[in-house]
C-alpha cells in the first residue's frame, strides 16, 4: 500500500485549524483560538459589570429602581423564609413536566410524520393550524375547560415544547440524506435496522434543536401562564409583588426566571455538543 | 483490442456471466414527458471481471449500477446476477458511492462492523474482519477517527473497506474518485486494484474519466445519452498488475484514445459536454 502514506500526510485532520464557520443546526458556538476565546470571556465580564453598574447609577439618579444590593438582600430573604425555593420547584416542576411531556410525544409523532405518508396526510394540517397560534391564546379556553389547577398550565406548555419539537423532528427525517439509506439497504439493512441506525442518529441535531427551542417556548408560556392563575410559582409571585409596589421581589423574580432559563439551555447545548459532536461544520 | 459488433454490445455466453443484463430499459415520467434513461442495454460480466462503464453525463451509467444494485427497477428487460433476478439490493453486491456515504456518527471501525453487525456477527468476529479491512486499506492510525477527521481519500477507502467486509461477490462503484483530486485519486485507483488482486472480486466501476477507465479495466463500456444505450465496447488487452510503466506504455495511449473517440465523438451529435 504505498499510495496510503502520502495520502494520510496530505489529509490528516486539519491540524488545529479552527472553523468557525456556520454550523449544522443550532450548534453555532464554535471553537476559538483560546486567545479569542479568554478576550470574549473578559468582554462578556465587562457587559455584565457594565450592564449592573448601569442599573446601579439609574436607581440612585432617581429611577424607581431598587438598587442591586436591595435585589440581592431580598433574594436573601425570600430564600431563608422559604417563598423563593417553593416558588423556583413550583415553576421547574410545571416547565419539566410539560417540557418533557412534549418533548417525549413530539419525537415519536415527527418521526411517524416524516416516516409515512398516511400519518403526514393526517397529522401536517393540525400541527401547522396550532403552530401559528401562540400556545397562550388557548388558556382561556383550557382554563375553563380543566379549571383552574396545575393540568391547564402544563398542557399550555407541554402544547408549547410539542408544536417547537414536533416540526423539527420531522424535518430532520424528511431531510437524512437519501445515500445514507441506500447505503444501509445495500449494507443488507432492512427498515426497521435502517430507522433505529440510520435516521434516529441522523436527525438527533434536529430534534435536539427542537428540543431548545421547546424549552424556551416552554419558559415563556410558563410564566404568562402563572401570571394569569397560579397559587404559586415565580410568575405568580411577581404578579402578586406587582400589587404591593414591591419592585425588589419583581427584581427577583425577573433574575431567577433569567438564570434558570440559561442553566436549563447550557444543559441542553451540552448534551447537543455531546450527541452530534460528529456532525461536519461546513 | 478487439470489440463486438454493435447491435448486441457486452454479450458474452450466458453460462459464465455473473452480471448478466438483458435488454433493460428504463424511462422516468418527466413533467408529462418520458425520459429515457436506459434503452436496449445488454450486457455480460464475467466473474472476477473488472468492468468499467464510461460516457457523457446522462447516458444512464448510474441508473444501470442502480438497477443492479437493487436501489431501482428497470421499466422492462432483466438484470441477472448468478442467474437469479435482482429484487432489492443484498449484502452478496457491495455498492460504493460517489459520495462516500459513510455513516458520519460512526468512527471508520464502527462504519466498517456495520454491515457485519446487520449480518448479526458477534463482537469479536466483527473486530477481526473490521480490522483486517482496515489494515487492508491502510487506515490503521484512523480506525477510531469520525469521518469529518478524514480526508476525502480517507473517506473514500473506508468506504471501500465497508463494502468489503461483508464479503460480497460484487463491487458495484459509482464514481467513485469522482470527487477526489488527481493526485489522491492515482493513488486510489492503484490501491483499489491492489485491493482487487488480492481479494478479487467482480467489480463494475463507473466513471467519466477515460483514464481511469481504460487503467483499471478489463473490458471498458462506452455509453451514449438519449437515450442512454451501450455504444461501444473495448477490451483492454494491458497486463495486470497495472504499473506506472503501463499507465505511460503506447499500448495505453492508443486505447485511450479509442475509449475517448467513443466518448466524445459519438456518432449522433448527443455527445460532448
Amino acid at each position: 500500500m504505498t499510495a496510503s502514506s502520502t495520502d494520510l500526510t496530505r489529509g490528516g485532520p486539519p491540524a488545529g485549524a479552527p472553523d468557525p464557520a456556520l454550523a449544522p443546526p443550532g450548534a453555532g458556538r464554535g471553537r476559538r483560538r483560546p486567545s479569542r476565546r479568554a478576550t470574549l470571556r473578559l468582554l462578556n465580564a465587562v457587559s455584565i459589570v457594565g450592564g449592573i453598574g448601569v442599573w446601579w447609577l439609574l436607581a440612585l439618579s432617581g429611577f424607581q429602581f431598587p438598587t442591586p444590593p436591595e435585589v440581592a438582600s431580598k433574594a436573601v430573604e425570600l430564600w431563608a423564609n422559604g417563598t423563593l425555593p417553593e416558588d423556583v420547584l413550583a415553576s421547574l416542576g410545571r416547565v419539566l413536566t410539560g417540557f418533557l411531556l412534549g418533548s417525549l410525544v413530539a419525537v415519536p409523532v415527527g418521526f411517524l410524520m416524516g416516516w409515512y405518508t398516511v400519518a403526514r396526510g393526517l397529522l401536517e394540517p393540525w400541527i401547522q393550524f396550532f403552530r401559528t397560534i401562540p400556545p397562550l391564546a388557548l388558556l382561556p379556553l383550557v382554563l375553563v375547560l380543566m379549571g383552574i389547577g396545575e393540568l391547564p398550565k402544563i398542557f399550555v406548555i407541554f402544547l408549547a415544547a410539542f408544536l417547537a419539537c414536533v416540526i423539527s423532528t420531522y424535518q430532520g427525517v424528511v431531510g437524512v440524506d437519501r445515500t445514507l439509506i441506500n447505503a444501509a439497504r445495500v449494507l443488507g439493512a432492512k427498515d426497521g435496522t435502517i430507522f433505529l441506525k440510520v435516521v434516529v442518529p441522523a436527525s438527533t441535531p434536529f430534534i435536539l434543536v427542537g428540543m431548545r427551542v421547546g424549552l424556551g417556548s416552554a419558559w415563556a408560556t410558563l410564566v404568562a401562564a402563572e401570571l394569569l392563575a397560579a397559587q404559586a410559582g415565580l410568575g405568580y409571585r411577581m404578579q402578586q409583588a406587582q400589587l404591593y409596589y414591591d419592585i425588589a421581589t419583581i427584581f427577583v423574580g425577573i433574575v431567577a426566571i433569567g438564570v434558570l432559563g440559561l442553566v436549563m439551555d447550557r444543559l441542553l447545548l451540552l448534551a447537543e455538543t455531546k450527541l452530534t459532536g460528529w456532525q461536519e461544520r461546513r | 483490442m478487439t470489440t463486438t459488433t454493435p447491435t448486441t454490445p457486452g454479450t458474452a455466453p450466458a453460462a459464465t456471466a455473473k452480471i448478466s443484463v438483458r435488454d433493460v430499459r428504463k424511462t422516468f415520467a418527466l413533467r408529462n414527458e418520458e425520459f429515457v434513461a436506459l434503452d436496449g442495454v445488454s450486457l455480460d460480466i464475467a466473474d472476477n471481471e473488472f468492468v468499467t462503464v464510461v460516457g457523457p453525463s446522462g447516458c444512464g451509467k448510474s441508473t444501470l449500477m442502480n438497477i443492479l444494485a437493487g436501489l431501482e427497477e428497470p421499466t422492462s428487460g432483466r438484470a441477472l446476477v448468478d442467474g437469479a433476478e435482482v429484487s432489492g439490493p443484498g449484502p452478496e453486491r457491495g455498492v460504493i458511492f460517489q459520495q462516500y456515504a459513510l455513516f458520519p456518527w460512526l468512527t471508520v471501525r464502527k462504519n466498517i462492523e456495520f454491515g457485519l453487525k446487520v449480518a448479526g456477527l458477534g463482537r469479536a468476529e466483527r473486530r477481526e474482519r473490521a480490522e483486517h479491512f482496515i489494515r487492508l486499506v491502510g487506515l490503521e492510525q484512523f480506525a477510531d477517527a469520525l469521518p469529518k477527521m478524514l480526508s476525502g481519500g480517507m473517506k473514500q477507502r473506508c468506504a471501500i473497506a465497508r463494502a468489503y467486509a461483508v464479503d460480497p461477490s460484487i463491487l458495484l462503484m459509482d464514481e467513485p474518485f469522482g470527487a477526489l483530486d488527481a493526485l489522491t485519486r492515482v493513488n486510489l485507483q492503484e490501491q483499489l486494484l491492489d485491493t482487487w488482486s488480492r481479494e478479487r472480486r467482480t467489480v463494475m466501476f463507473i466513471t467519466h474519466d477515460v483514464d481511469e477507465a481504460v487503467f483499471l479495466a478489463r473490458r471498458v463500456v462506452v455509453m451514449a445519452a438519449r437515450p442512454g444505450r451501450i455504444y461501444d465496447v473495448v477490451d483492454v488487452d494491458l497486463p495486470y498488475p497495472r504499473t506506472e510503466e503501463v499507465r505511460l506504455s503506447p499500448e495505453f495511449a492508443a486505447l485511450r484514445n479509442r475509449v475517448w473517440h467513443s466518448v466524445y465523438h459519438q456518432a449522433p451529435a448527443s455527445a460532448g459536454r
